[in-house]
């Protein structure tokens, strides 16, 4: 069997963080092929159930990228964000789970160097943990 | 507490005899002892079933989203600040409101008073200056009250009601406590043990979901467990559903939560439910300076930024 490869959701800002992928892709920028990249209309669309979905699936990171705060498409939806996140990454932890399965970035759509870099630093520490344990939702085993 | 019976009795006759609104929330006394039951009453001649002593613990601000008459309703501490949640977020008008408000020492904790009477349910229990006394048969037992006191209202901080129209008694002295002690003896864990700590809290949960129909804040059309296309949470005594459905719950009534306790109250395998939410509760303190239905005029925290906001881990 091949060495174990992280399955990372990402949930890309369509009107960022999307776009520096994009022009990662075209800039020929190489960064690891773990993420899943999910394209939502801003970070502040991206609900906690989306988080806990992904990781009850089988995820064993999830990052989530916006734009710059000041930047957003729709002037304030990642400010809002910024506070649901971090609220929701310390009832995380405090309940047990480990901080670095969870990623939080603001990349713009010029930025795809730093996409790049953070890609590599979300599925190295993702890496370093080794497969999730938490919050699986475990199939009912048919003989 | 029992001498705001006779208070609240006055204050409704007067409201509805005056045609000052079209219905009165309260408690009338429970069909056993230790149990007062939340009453809802319409007309002058049920008046003197209205009652209070300290078995009131049920949050009456439960009853009022999207009432569309002018209600009066008895109000202690919590159960103002959750009105006052209930106005931001436009589930009631302030004027159809007339709020009688009662300043609360504490309410008792059922649980507290059968574990200490090993499981005999008592026959009879009355409320003493300062004392409790509970009696059947042979076991007559009196205790200091405070002994009893629901784990919420030992360290509540706003025993007075913060918006009312007029008081059944005089304001109480606020208590200065450290409300969060239980909150860092668990964050001084290691993560792992922290896992395994809430595994253990929830363990018993039968999803009956009690506390979230006790909840003054959970009043959605249709809440996140019943959604089914998507379905967030699943149906079954999944471990991992069941951590869902406590996460969950936590984080959708943080910054709204007033530690009223009715959640814990109306769980019935016992299930320290608050331990999820006064984490919540102690993060917006400690970041946003924000405290849930003190303030009437102020957006709750998740309904606002602001541009310095704390962002210790994002790249």
């Amino acid at each position: 069997m091949s060495e174990w490869e992280p399955k990372i959701v990402a949930f890309l800002c369509n009107w960022c963080s999307y776009g520096s992928a994009d022009l990662a892709g075209v800039s020929r920028l190489q960064y690891p092929h773990n993420i899943r990249a999910i394209r939502v209309p801003c970070s502040g669309r991206v609900n906690p159930k989306f988080i806990l979905a992904a990781l009850r699936q089988g995820a064993d990171g999830i990052w989530v990228s916006g734009c710059h705060p000041g930047d957003c498409h729709y002037i304030e939806g990642n400010l809002y964000a910024r506070r649901k996140f971090t609220l929701l990454k310390n009832l995380l932890d405090y309940t047990g789970m480990e901080p670095e399965r969870l990623h939080f970035s603001w990349i713009s759509s010029a930025e795809a160097t730093k996409f790049a870099e953070t890609a590599r630093g979300v599925v190295d520490a993702v890496k370093t943990l080794g497969p999730a344990r938490h919050f699986i939702k475990r199939e009912a085993e048919v003989a | 507490m029992r001498a705001y019976t006779g208070r609240i009795r006055e204050a409704a006759k007067r409201l509805l005899a005056e045609n000052r609104v079209d219905v009165v929330i309260g408690f009338r006394k429970g069909t056993i002892p230790l149990m007062n039951e939340p009453y809802l009453i319409k007309s002058v001649d049920q008046v003197n079933q209205l009652y209070w002593d300290s078995n009131c613990g049920i949050n009456l601000a439960n009853y009022l989203p999207k009432r569309p008459d002018r209600v009066g309703i008895v109000a202690k501490g919590c159960d103002s600040r959750n009105i006052v949640v209930h106005i931001l977020e436009n589930q009631i008008k302030r004027e159809q409101l007339y709020i009688i408000g009662v300043p609360c020492k504490g309410m008792l904790d059922r649980r507290r008073i059968m574990a200490e009477r090993n499981g005999r349910e008592p026959l009879f229990a009355e409320e003493l200056e300062h004392k409790v006394r509970t009696v059947r048969y042979e076991l007559d037992l009196t205790r200091d009250r405070n002994y009893f006191l629901q784990d919420n209202c030992r360290i509540c901080t706003h025993r007075n009601p913060v918006i009312y129209d007029e008081l059944v008694g005089d304001l109480v002295e606020e208590q200065q406590v450290d409300r969060y002690t239980d909150v860092r003896k668990i964050e001084a864990m290691s993560a792992e043990e922290r896992w395994e700590h809430f595994e253990k809290l929830i363990e018993p949960c039968l999803r009956c979901y009690a506390c979230r129909n006790a909840c003054p804040l959970c009043y959605c059309p249709t809440c996140f467990v019943d959604e089914a296309r998507p379905q967030w949470v699943g149906k079954s005594l999944d471990k991992t559903d069941t951590r869902t459905f406590h996460f969950l719950r936590a984080f959708h009534v943080a910054g709204r939560c007033t530690d009223c306790g009715a959640c814990e109250r109306a769980c019935p395998v016992g299930i320290q439910v608050r331990q999820f939410t006064k984490k919540m509760e102690k993060d917006i303190k400690e970041l946003y300076g924000y405290e849930a239905g003190v303030i009437a005029d102020e957006r709750p925290p998740l309904d606002t930024y602001r541009p310095g906001d704390p962002e210790p881990f994002f790249k």
